[in-house]
């Protein structure tokens, strides 16, 4: 893409991203910058309330996604990744357009309006207008992995939202387009455990087991997550000696569609997938 | 490890006779109207039950809850496990044929358990948000350490877990510091302001 084309686009990493899983930022935002986009992070964000603020206080969990929604500059599209922070954007912004009771609550609180025609996009309608085939005739691709797709909640919305678009087989799509090899399996849209992960490890273990037995059985040697979370969930709580690796979309994207070596990444993850890449000869 | 809770006299809950119309019909309203859903639309169909990831770790299936709600029988589902081992991933909500919004009901009631002093069936729950609303209160980010450390204290339970955070810090999963927002200042007054049940 050549320069002048490139378009700017407001991001929005979230915790998760920012920390635990600075890999999945580094990779997302190389992927993104390599198919034309510039990112630029949003000044001074603040934390979506993950999984805890809606459940216990609909009023704070609205004033912190609204909080964000007044620091993304006018004009610009805003940019998420992680499923969760995204939904919590989309409803506060849906509740502004609804509620002039809610716009008045949040300039009351924040001193500043947030831009009626914001866009905001999550990182797979991003990947759902692009064009992966003629991307993979000049990069590396990802030939010989064997891999399958895990959504965890992420297909899943609340009532209000189903009419929205749903990027159901997208990472398969993706991901064959770039010569890697989707296998079927039943577990894709199993929830995480999201904070059951730390207050009953018993009942996340064990699911998260069943989870990577199951991608071995359908002959998967990686799974490629969505999320930063359900990626976290399934790496720490699994209690399996022996078991395949975890790959972020964003670093099996940014891997297929540039090179592979020196990257930091790969060394942050419990399972490291550095052997599977290397003799599926993806990585030297 | 099952986590089914016995009622304190020790009945079975399934087998006492509910009379409909001893309920309480404002909090049936007050449901309703704080989760935007229409409980009487569910027909207990149990599509939601089928589908639900964590329905061995709840005493009520999650449309258990719904009945227990449009009865208006506030105890009972205000000091439910479920409404605190519902994590919200809408699973249920795609299955419904009738569009539902559990997740939405979920989160009213423990928004009304937590307001009207309900004995909290699931404590630890409740800590873990608590403490991650007191991380975002501070550095308007989550700082997952500290998270950690704070609510194992409160929970007094250091061994389990050990092994995966010494793990995850090996990895550099953990972060030392805080990642921050650098003027919290508007933050904190949100908080405040909140706690004291005040609009801004
Ligand atoms: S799926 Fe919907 S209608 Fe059926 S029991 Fe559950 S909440 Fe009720
Ligand atoms: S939202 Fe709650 S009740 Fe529904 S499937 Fe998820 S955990 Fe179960």
């Amino acid at each position: 893409m050549s320069r002048s084309k490139r378009i700017p686009l407001s991001y929005f990493p979230g915790c998760s991203m920012a920390t635990t899983a600075k890999e999945n930022n580094r990779s997302l935002i190389e992927f993104c910058e390599r198919i034309g986009y510039d990112m630029i992070e949003v000044q001074d964000w603040n934390c979506c309330g993950s999984s805890s603020a809606h459940s216990v206080d609909a009023e704070l969990a609205e004033d912190l996604a609204t909080r964000n929604l007044t620091l993304a500059p006018e004009g610009r599209p805003l940019l998420a990744a992680c499923p969760n922070c995204m939904l919590r954007l989309r409803g506060a912004q849906r509740h502004l357009a609804e509620d002039p009771e809610a716009q008045k609550r949040c300039e009351a609180r924040w001193g500043r309006p947030v831009d009626p025609d914001l866009k905001l996009i999550h990182f797979f309608d991003l990947l759902a207008g692009a064009d992966m085939k003629g991307l993979n005739k000049t990069s590396p691709g990802l030939k010989g992995m064997k891999f399958v797709p895990y959504y965890g909640c992420m297909l899943a919305r609340p009532p209000a939202m189903r009419h929205e678009p749903n990027h159901h087989g997208l990472i398969e799509k993706i991901l064959s387009d770039l010569g890697a090899e989707p296998r079927r399996w039943g577990y894709g849209a199993r929830c995480c455990g999201t904070f059951l992960s730390v207050v009953r490890p018993d009942v996340v273990g064990a699911m998260v087991d069943a989870i990577f037995r199951n991608a071995a059985a359908a002959g998967a040697d990686c799974l490629v997550t969505a999320c930063a979370m359900c990626h976290m969930n399934l790496e720490v709580r699994s209690t399996l000696q022996n078991r395949i690796s975890v790959l972020h979309f964003s670093e099996a994207l940014a891997l297929a569609t540039g090179k592979g070596e020196d990257r930091d990444w790969f060394s942050r993850h419990l399972v490291d997938p550095r052997p599977m890449l290397r003799s599926a000869r993806l990585i030297a | 490890m099952m986590h089914r809770k016995k009622r304190s006299d020790g009945k079975n809950q399934s087998l006492e006779t509910i009379v409909a119309g001893n309920g309480d019909m404002g909090f049936v309203r007050e449901v309703a109207k704080r989760s935007g859903t229409d409980l009487s639309a569910c027909f207990h169909c149990r599509c939601c039950a089928g589908g639900c990831p964590f329905i061995e770790a709840m005493d009520y299936a999650p449309h258990g809850v719904i009945r227990l709600a449009q009865l208006g029988m506030r105890d009972e589902v205000l000091q439910s496990a479920t409404i605190w081992t519902c994590v919200g991933c809408h699973t249920c909500s795609i299955a419904c044929p009738m569009a539902v919004d559990m997740a939405a009901v979920m989160d009213a009631l423990r928004q009304i358990a937590i307001e009207s002093d309900a004995a909290i069936a699931e404590p630890d729950v409740l800590d873990f948000h608590r403490e991650v609303l007191r991380s975002i209160e501070r550095y308007g980010r989550t700082h997952k350490l500290e998270i950690m450390m704070r609510y194992k204290v409160k929970t007094r339970d250091w061994f389990t877990d050990m092994d995966v955070g010494l793990r995850m810090l090996a990895k550099r999963k953990l972060d030392l510091m805080p990642s921050r927002v650098r003027n919290t200042k508007d933050l904190k007054r949100m908080f405040r302001e909140n706690a004291e049940g005040g609009t801004p």
